[in-house]
């Protein structure tokens, strides 16, 4: 084991690329999810607001 | 316009509501596929597979940097048909396929420089060598980011989309220059060792690793691009009866991932 972690001498150069490899594309899936979820939150919050002044707008004309 | 000549499937999949099911639906099977072809590449390319006579065990980031400088290309040139076909067609999905691309090929971009760096310093002596192969993979890097870059300059995400497709297209030049640069001059990057159609200068038990990377980055890709062509299509039809429902049909302040 220790010397497979060693890679021949090689470690510090293999194992960063490897790292770099999956930091990379773990960004790469993680950032459109945050966005997605920051999209939904938006949307949930327009329909929400759209339904109140639906429903205020007769009120509103019951009252002039 | 009429449209007889497009096969059916292919209209009833450019309708967004219907790609973005189609998407969903296939993306967490992509995913899967492509971390159980990681796996099993990186298992053998890592594990089974000897050290190399020549760069003993430094050549194993062969399996993702060649896997990763793939994809930078093939990516590129899946961008530019999407491109195209948003310019010539005007085609809501094609632009945001294109436009989603571009990170995707970015990141495959950063990681092929970035590893062959890492795999550079040590067989050559040098992080960076301003040789053909290295600089016209560094100007695939730059016209990535133009892309991106001009996508954003724009108020109109459609206009910005068709703008930086056509930038996109220009780039294409760039494609053959780093695919043959190994060829065309004298270039401190070792030549082509893998030949899809031909004989490979790669020991059996170092090639199939290496291919099955390649299949795994390539599903990768598939399902990154699902989900950020969802993303975005949410986003462009936001005000659209379809979106409505769907936002509608989902609970408000989600905890979980979202998928």
């Amino acid at each position: 084991m220790m010397d497979w972690l060693a890679m021949g001498g090689y470690a510090a150069y293999v194992w960063p690329a490897y790292a770099v490899f999956f930091a990379v594309l773990a960004w790469d899936w993680l950032a459109p999810s945050f966005r997605k979820r920051k999209l939904m939150r938006e949307l949930h919050g327009r329909i929400a607001r759209e339904q109140t002044r639906n429903t205020r707008v007769p009120r509103a004309e019951a009252s002039a | 316009m009429s449209r007889s000549y497009i096969p059916h499937w292919i209209h009833w999949l450019g309708s967004p509501p219907n790609f973005y099911r189609f998407a969903g639906a296939w993306r967490p099977w992509l995913m899967a596929a492509a971390l159980a072809a990681g796996a099993i590449g990186l298992y053998g390319g890592l594990v089974l597979a000897p050290p190399d006579y020549q760069q003993g065990d430094a050549y194993r980031i062969i399996f993702i940097h060649v896997p990763s400088a793939w994809m930078s290309l093939a990516i590129y040139a899946g961008m530019a048909v999407a491109g195209l076909i948003a310019l010539v067609w005007r085609v809501k999905l094609a632009e945001v396929i294109a436009m989603e691309s571009a990170p995707i090929g970015a990141a495959f971009t950063l990681v092929t420089l970035v590893t062959g760096s890492l795999w550079g310093k040590p067989m050559w002596g040098t992080w960076w060598t301003w040789d053909a192969r290295l600089t016209s993979e560094l100007v695939l890097l730059f016209l990535y980011l133009g892309v991106i870059g001009l996508y954003h300059a724009f108020e109109d995400r459609r206009r910005g989309a068709r703008a930086a497709s056509l930038l996109a297209l220009v780039g294409v030049v760039n494609l053959p220059i780093v695919h043959y640069s190994v060829q065309w001059w004298n270039t401190l990057h070792q030549g082509s060792t893998v030949d899809l159609f031909g004989r490979s200068s790669i020991a059996p038990s170092m090639l199939w690793p290496l291919l099955v990377m390649a299949l795994a980055t390539h599903l990768y890709y598939f399902a990154s691009i699902l989900g950020r062509a969802r993303t975005d299509l949410l986003s462009l039809e936001s005000g659209k009866q379809w979106v409505r429902e769907l936002v509608e049909e989902q609970p408000a302040q989600r905890q979980g991932a979202p998928t």
